[in-house]
């Protein structure tokens, strides 16, 4: 019993890195309908930033950070901005290759200016500080990131839904003709999409960082955020923040109980077992095209 | 010279070897209901989306209020003052009615909050101007008689109810300009009469210019001053309804196509 909670609570708190690199996939995919394989690596750079913030120039943390998000930011909106606006006649498949250029740009740029050994982050808490509720270990790490992780998910829903520039994405994402001709610039909603995606990745990023912190480092992550995002449907907010925690859980206990190799390929399993059955995803809202 | 309200001077436009548009040139006065026909195909549609900035002329020059729209995107042609509907209905479908015609409001907002009342209270900046843009949004719902279809989904709707909701977007906006697409396409007689009643009242009561493409001869003739006639993307001809109606380009298109 104890070992099961205690799997289900550890899944709980690698479904919310999950869920923060799902959802900055969706934010994305939402209006410009591209799969962003960059997207760990846009996190990855973030992190670096962080960390050369406060190792080689002896930032406060919330200073340091601070300006990780503003960089995040930035970077979100000159990618999306200088390469992929830049695209002519772009198409699907057109796309998610530029997006895998910028991934690898990245990684040869981080691993190259920073080295590919693992480094330390210095990051306040530890991963293996931890508290221990009845015979439950729970870092505080996972706390910490759990915590980020529905801040920012609240924060997000009522960005959507209240503010003026959420109901336009969402207007863009519905009908761009549509949304242009009422005056809605989607040039820039669609920089806005970039820059908060990347926000939400460097999020996830950092509160990975104490664990790992190499030029691979969110090569798992985001692979397990984009299988959530498939799952849940690839355009819905709650559909991936579930599918992401799902994937966490049903990892840990297949971990805990069937076999430990096999455990990240779980989540692949899991993925093809859905597009058989329900190929929209689990969540999906489906928007049919008119012609 | 004074500048024309609204101009349309030489433009051509082809796709491919289509040309879809030759060497069109008319100007429309503040307040007139100006009027385009010609058979499917003629290029009726491709004009407006000249107009409204989806497609960029080979050729030639729109004007509107005295500056050129060239070059401009399709949301800085909305803030100029230029509203449209479209033949095939463009609704943000997974929106209610309210919440279609409160995107034509768009370009209003100021304080970037929409539903500013919910977070920062009624008296507050946002909250005070979401209660104006509510209002303008109520008053269009009450003018096209929409109440009951108010807190639905648009993409379920009758045909002609989507029709007007986009009507509505427009004049949400507050243009000057409103360019209609086949207002009346797919509607019954009754439902044409109220739809002829309203521009009117667009024209009337709020002073808005209107550029209509209607296939409806007789509605045509009936609230157009004046009326263009173009084919294969040239003009066929320029005058009063009257006029127009006396071609015999246009009499041989209309009763060909009546057969
Ligand atoms: N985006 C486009 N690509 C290719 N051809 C087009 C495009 N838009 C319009 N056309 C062509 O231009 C001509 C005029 O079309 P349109 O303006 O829709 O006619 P109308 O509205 O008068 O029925 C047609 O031959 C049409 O196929
Ligand atoms: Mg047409």
């Amino acid at each position: 019993m104890i070992d099961l909670i205690q799997m289900i609570v550890n899944g709980v708190a690698v479904g919310s890195s999950y869920a923060l690199m799902g959802l900055a996939m969706v934010i994305i995919y939402k209006t410009s309908e591209v799969p962003n394989f960059a997207q760990g690596e846009m996190a990855l750079i973030s992190s670096f930033f962080a960390m050369m913030l406060l190792t080689s120039f002896n930032m406060s943390l919330y200073l340091a950070f601070f300006l990780t998000f503003v960089f995040a930011v930035l970077l979100g909106f000159f990618l999306e901005f200088a390469i992929l606006r830049r695209a002519k006649e772009p198409n699907i498949l057109g796309m998610i290759v530029i997006t895998i250029g910028i991934e690898m740009i990245i990684l040869g740029f981080v691993s190259w200016k920073f080295g590919a050994d693992q480094k330390t982050m210095p990051f306040p808490i530890g991963p293996y500080d931890s508290f221990i509720i009845g015979d439950i270990f729970v870092s505080k790490l996972e706390v910490l990131t759990l915590v980020a992780a529905l801040l920012l998910m609240t924060t997000l829903y009522l960005f959507f839904r209240y503010s003026k520039l959420g109901l336009a994405m969402k207007a863009t994402q519905q009908n761009s003709v549509a949304a242009q001709i009422v005056g809605v610039r989607t040039n820039r909603i669609m920089m806005m999409t970039w820059g908060i995606s990347s926000l939400v990745g460097a999020v996830a990023g950092l509160l990975i960082s104490p664990t790992i912190m190499q030029p691979f480092m969110m090569w798992d992550p985001m692979l397990k955020g984009f299988a959530a995002a498939v799952m849940g449907g690839m355009t819905s907010l709650p559909g991936v923040i579930v599918a992401a925690y799902m994937l966490g859980i049903i990892e840990n206990l297949f971990g805990g109980y069937i076999s430990i190799e096999f455990k990240t390929v779980v989540a692949f399993v899991i993925i093809v077992l859905v597009l058989c059955v329900k190929p929209s995803g689990l969540f999906a809202r489906h928007y049919i095209k008119k012609v | 010279m004074e500048s024309s309200f609204f101009l349309v001077d030489h433009l051509s436009i082809s796709f491919g070897g289509i040309k879809a548009l030759q060497n069109i040139s008319f100007t429309m006065n503040k307040g007139e209901i100006f009027s385009v026909i010609g058979p499917n195909g003629a290029g009726k549609t491709t004009l407006f989306n000249c107009i409204s900035g989806l497609y960029k002329p080979d050729q030639g020059n729109i004007q509107f209020k005295g500056n050129s729209i060239e070059n401009k995107k399709p949301d800085t042609i909305a803030r100029m003052g230029i509203a449209r509907t479209f033949q095939n209905i463009e609704l943000f479908s997974h929106m209610n009615t309210m919440e279609n015609i409160m995107l034509g409001r768009h370009i209003h907002m100021k304080t970037g909050v929409f539903k500013g009342m919910f977070l920062w209270g009624k008296s507050s900046f946002a909250g005070k101007e979401e209660i104006v843009h509510r209002e303008r949004v109520e008053e269009i719902i009450d003018f096209l008689e929409l109440q009951n279809v108010r807190d639905k989904f648009v993409g379920a709707l009758p045909y002609g109810t989507q029709k007007l909701i986009e009507l509505g977007r427009a004049l949400a906006l507050e243009p000057d300009l409103l360019l209609l697409d086949e207002p009346c396409a797919g509607m019954n007689s009754e439902e044409k009469q109220d739809m002829i009643f309203w521009i009117k009242d667009i024209q009337d009561e709020l002073g808005i210019s209107i550029l209509l493409i209607e296939h409806d001869m007789k509605m045509v003739m009936d609230i157009s001053s004046r009326v263009l006639a173009i084919n294969f993307g040239k003009q066929v001809t320029l005058g009063s309804p009257e006029e127009v109606q006396q071609n015999k380009e246009v009499l041989k298109a209309y009763i060909g196509e009546e057969n």
